[in-house]
C-alpha cells in the first residue's frame, strides 16, 4: 500500500508490524513524533502484547528496556543527540550484556551551542560502544530497515541502532510503500532469547569480571561484532529476495573519483556523481565497519572524496578516519570535506565545488566546506 | 540456596543477613535487581555468583528502571505469576545517584519491591558520605578535622520521599530484627504496585566497630530512636516498633569509630545534642516511646 507519510510514521508503522513487547522513550526533537505515533497506536489498542511506557529521561527509557530485554521481551526506543548520549551509559552496558534492543536515532547535532538540527556527531560518538549502526538514505529504507534491524539484533545479540537524519528524513513527507503484517511475520519470527531471566533457570546477568576474565568477554564481543557482518549481509540478502534489494554493507558505483558518504546526504551525492560522471560509495553499515568491502571498492581509484558530518576534534572528519584506515597502503588520495554541521544545508553546488577543488588539485587533506566569514575570538 | 554460596562480603557484613532473610521469606521466587555497590561486587563475580535466583546488575543508578522493565516484560509475556521483582540497593544508589529513577518507578507505581540496604555511606569505594550518612559521622569525604566535625548535614528522609509518591507500602526495618524484616517482605508483596522497605545495615568496616557487634549496633540505632522502625500502608502509619526504655544517643555513638571525635571535638557537644533532638523528634513523630 502506497501512502504519503512523514518519516516518523514510516518508522512507527514498521515498529508496530514488528510486534515489540515493550516500547519506552522520552521526548526529544526531532524524534518525538515517532514515540507520539506509537503512543497513539497504543492508545487505540493497535499494539498487541505490548506495553508503552513514558520514561522520565532517555537514561531511564534505556534502563527499562535493559530489564525488559533481559526478561525476554522484544524492545524499541527512539532518541537522538543529548538523549542518545544520556542513554549511552546504559546502551554500552546493554551491548556488553548482549541485549538486542532496537534503537532509531534521528541524528541531531550535540550541544554546545545548542542545535536541534541535523548532523551525525551523536551516533558517531557511540562508534566504539558495541552497538550495530546502520545508516539509511531515505524513509523507504528506514521503513524496511526496521524488521531487518530486529532480525540482525536478535541473531547477533547486539543492540542495533538505525540512524536516520533528523528533520531531513523525520519531517519529510514521502510516498512510502508500506509493509504489510504478513510480509513482516513471514520474515521476522517471534523473539526467542537464548537465555533470559527466569525463576526456573536462575542466571546472573551483568556479572562483575576481574582482570582474569574481563578481556575474554571483550574479545568475544569484538569477534562477534566482526562476524555480525556476515549475518547482516544474510539478512539484507533475505530481505532482497522477499521485498527489495537495497545492496549489502555498502552500495558502490565505480569511478576514477569516488564520492563517499552515509545517511540522507547520499541522495544528493548520487545525483552529483551522476551529473559529473563520478563513482560513489554509500556506507550502510558503519559498525561493524565494512573494511574489506570498502578497501576492495576504492583501492584502484584516483581520488576518494568523503563528505563527513561529524568531527573528531583535533583530528579530522570521523568517517574519513575510517576510510583512510581501510585504504592504508593503497594509492588513492583521500580528501575530507566536513559539511552540514548543525543542519547547515548541503546543496549540490557545495558538493560540486568540493569535487572541482579535488579535480583541480586545490583540495586539502580536510576542510570545513560552506563556512561563512566570522570573527574568531582568540583564547 | 537462594543466596550465600561464594559471596565475599567482609566479616560482620549485614547485607547477607538482609538478603537471605528477604529471599527466604519470599521462597526465592524473586527476580533480583542489584545496582553497583558492596552487595554487587561481593556476590556477582563471574563464575562464582552467590545468587540462586535470577539476578541482574546493570549500572549504579538504574536499578529501579531495570526492575520496572522486568515487571513490564513479565506482565506482557504473561509471566507475572512467576515471581516478584525485588531490588536490593545500597543507600547511595537509592538516595543519591539513582533517586530520580526511584522517583520515576514510584510515580508509575510499578509492581516492584524496592529494598534499600542502608549502610549510610559508599562503603564499596571506602566509606565516602552519602545523603544517608548521619550528622556528625566522619567519612573519607566528610572527615572529622580540626575545624569541621565530620558530616554537617541531616539525612535525606527517604520514608517521606517514598510516601510522597503515594507508594502503597512503605516500611523500615533492621538487620537486628530478622523476623520483622521477613514479615515485612511478605506483607509488602501482598500489595500491587510499588513497595519500599528501608533496612538499617550497620557496616563494621566503614563505621569502625568490631565485626562481632553488627547486630548490637543495629539494635542500638533502634533503641536510641535514631533509626525508627515503622510501617505505612496506603500512606497511613499502621505499626511502629515501640522502644521499651529509650537510650540516650551517646550509647549508640560511643561504640562506633566514626563518631569518636564528637566526644572531644569543640563542636562535638553541639552535634550530639542535635542528634538527640533528631531522636526525640523521631520518637514524637512516630510515637516510639
Amino acid at each position: 500500500m502506497r501512502k504519503v507519510v512523514r518519516g516518523f510514521y514510516a518508522v512507527a508503522y514498521s515498529v508496530k508490524l514488528c510486534k515489540p513487547n515493550v516500547i519506552c522513550a522520552y521526548p526529544i526533537t526531532p524524534q518525538t513524533e515517532i514515540s507520539e505515533n506509537l503512543a497513539e497506536m497504543y492508545a487505540n489498542g493497535e499494539l498487541e502484547n505490548c506495553k508503552y511506557i513514558t520514561a522520565e529521561s532517555e537514561f531511564e527509557a534505556a534502563s527499562i528496556l535493559v530489564g525488559a530485554s533481559a526478561t525476554g521481551a522484544r524492545t524499541f526506543t527512539a532518541t537522538c543527540s543529548q538523549g542518545l548520549i544520556l542513554m549511552s551509559e546504559v546502551l554500552i552496558n546493554a551491548a556488553g550484556m548482549r541485549l538486542p534492543i532496537v534503537i532509531v536515532n534521528t541524528n541531531r547535532a550535540l550541544s554546545a551551542p545548542l542545535s536541534i538540527w541535523n548532523d551525525l556527531q551523536d551516533s558517531m560518538l557511540l562508534r566504539d560502544s558495541g552497538i550495530i549502526q546502520i545508516y539509511v538514505e531515505d524513509n523507504q529504507e528506514v521503513h524496511e530497515m526496521i524488521p531487518q534491524a530486529y532480525k540482525i539484533a536478535e541473531s547477533t545479540m547486539f543492540p542495533t541502532m538505525i540512524c536516520m537524519d533528523g528533520f531531513k528524513l523525520t519531517h519529510a513527507y514521502e510516498p512510502i510503500d508500506l509493509l504489510d503484517q504478513e510480509t513482516v511475520d513471514g520474515f521476522l519470527p517471534p523473539y526467542e532469547p537464548p537465555i533470559k531471566l527466569s525463576i526456573d533457570e536462575p542466571l546472573t546477568f551483568g556479572a562483575y569480571a576481574p582482570p582474569h576474565c574481563y578481556m575474554e568477554f571483550r574479545y568475544k564481543m569484538h569477534k562477534d561484532m566482526l562476524n555480525a557482518k556476515n549475518k547482516i549481509e544474510d539478512v539484507f540478502k533475505e530481505w532482497g529476495e522477499i521485498r527489495r534489494d537495497w545492496g549489502g554493507l555498502i552500495e558502490f558505483k565505480e569511478g576514477k573519483t569516488v564520492l563517499v558518504s552515509l545517511g540522507s546526504l547520499v541522495g544528493t551525492m548520487k545525483e552529483v556523481a551522476k551529473e559529473m560522471g563520478l563513482g560513489y560509495l554509500k556506507v550502510r553499515t558503519y559498525r561493524p565497519f565494512p573494511y574489506d568491502e570498502i578497501r576492495e571498492a576504492l583501492k584502484d581509484c584516483d581520488n576518494v572524496v568523503v563528505f563527513d558530518r561529524a568531527v573528531s576534534f583535533g583530528y579530522e572528519g570521523v568517517l574519513t578516519i575510517d576510510i583512510r584506515n581501510a585504504l592504508y597502503g593503497e594509492s588513492p588520495n583521500v580528501y575530507s570535506f566536513i559539511v552540514g554541521l548543525g543542519g547547515r544545508d548541503v546543496p549540490k553546488e557545495v558538493m560540486e565545488d568540493c569535487v572541482s577543488k579535488v579535480l583541480s588539485g586545490r583540495a586539502e587533506r580536510y576542510r570545513f566546506e560552506g563556512l561563512k566569514d566570522f570573527e574568531e575570538v582568540t583564547y | 540456596m537462594f543466596f550465600g554460596k561464594g559471596h565475599s562480603a567482609c566479616y560482620g557484613c549485614p547485607l547477607p543477613i538482609a538478603v537471605r532473610n528477604v529471599l527466604e521469606a519470599l521462597d526465592g521466587r524473586c527476580f533480583v535487581v542489584n545496582p553497583t555497590g558492596c552487595l554487587e561486587v561481593t556476590s556477582s563475580q563471574y563464575g562464582r555468583s552467590a545468587w540462586g535466583v535470577p539476578y541482574i546488575h546493570s549500572t549504579f543508578e538504574n536499578a529501579p528502571s531495570v526492575a520496572s522493565g522486568i515487571s513490564y516484560a513479565l506482565e506482557v509475556l504473561g509471566r507475572e505469576n512467576e515471581g516478584y521483582v525485588v531490588v536490593f540497593a545500597g543507600d547511595g544508589a537509592t538516595a543519591d545517584i539513582g533517586v530520580g529513577y526511584l522517583s520515576s518507578m514510584l510515580h508509575r507505581n510499578d509492581n516492584v519491591l524496592y529494598i534499600c540496604l542502608d549502610n549510610e555511606a559508599y562503603q564499596n569505594t571506602g566509606n565516602q558520605q552519602s545523603s544517608q550518612t548521619f550528622l556528625g559521622a566522619s567519612t573519607t569525604t566528610t572527615p572529622a578535622g580540626r575545624v569541621i566535625p565530620g558530616k554537617t548535614l541531616r539525612r535525606k528522609d527517604m520514608i517521606a520521599f517514598a510516601l510522597a509518591h503515594g507508594t502503597p507500602y512503605v516500611a523500615t526495618s533492621s538487620i537486628a530484627f530478622p523476623r520483622d524484616l521477613r514479615r515485612k517482605a511478605k506483607r509488602a508483596v501482598e500489595f500491587v504496585g510499588s513497595k519500599y522497605i528501608h533496612v538499617h545495615c550497620p557496616c563494621p568496616t566503614g563505621w569502625h566497630f568490631d565485626p562481632s557487634k553488627t547486630v548490637e549496633v543495629a539494635r542500638l540505632a533502634y533503641e536510641t530512636a535514631l533509626f525508627p522502625i515503622v510501617e505505612f500502608e496506603y500512606g497511613r502509619l499502621v505499626r511502629v516498633k515501640k522502644i521499651k526504655r529509650r537510650k540516650p544517643v551517646e550509647e549508640y555513638l560511643k561504640v562506633q569509630g566514626r563518631f569518636r571525635h564528637l566526644f572531644k571535638h569543640p563542636e562535638g557537644g553541639r552535634i550530639i545534642s542535635e542528634l538527640q533532638r533528631i531522636a526525640n523528634e523521631n520518637a514524637m513523630r512516630f510515637g516510639l516511646d
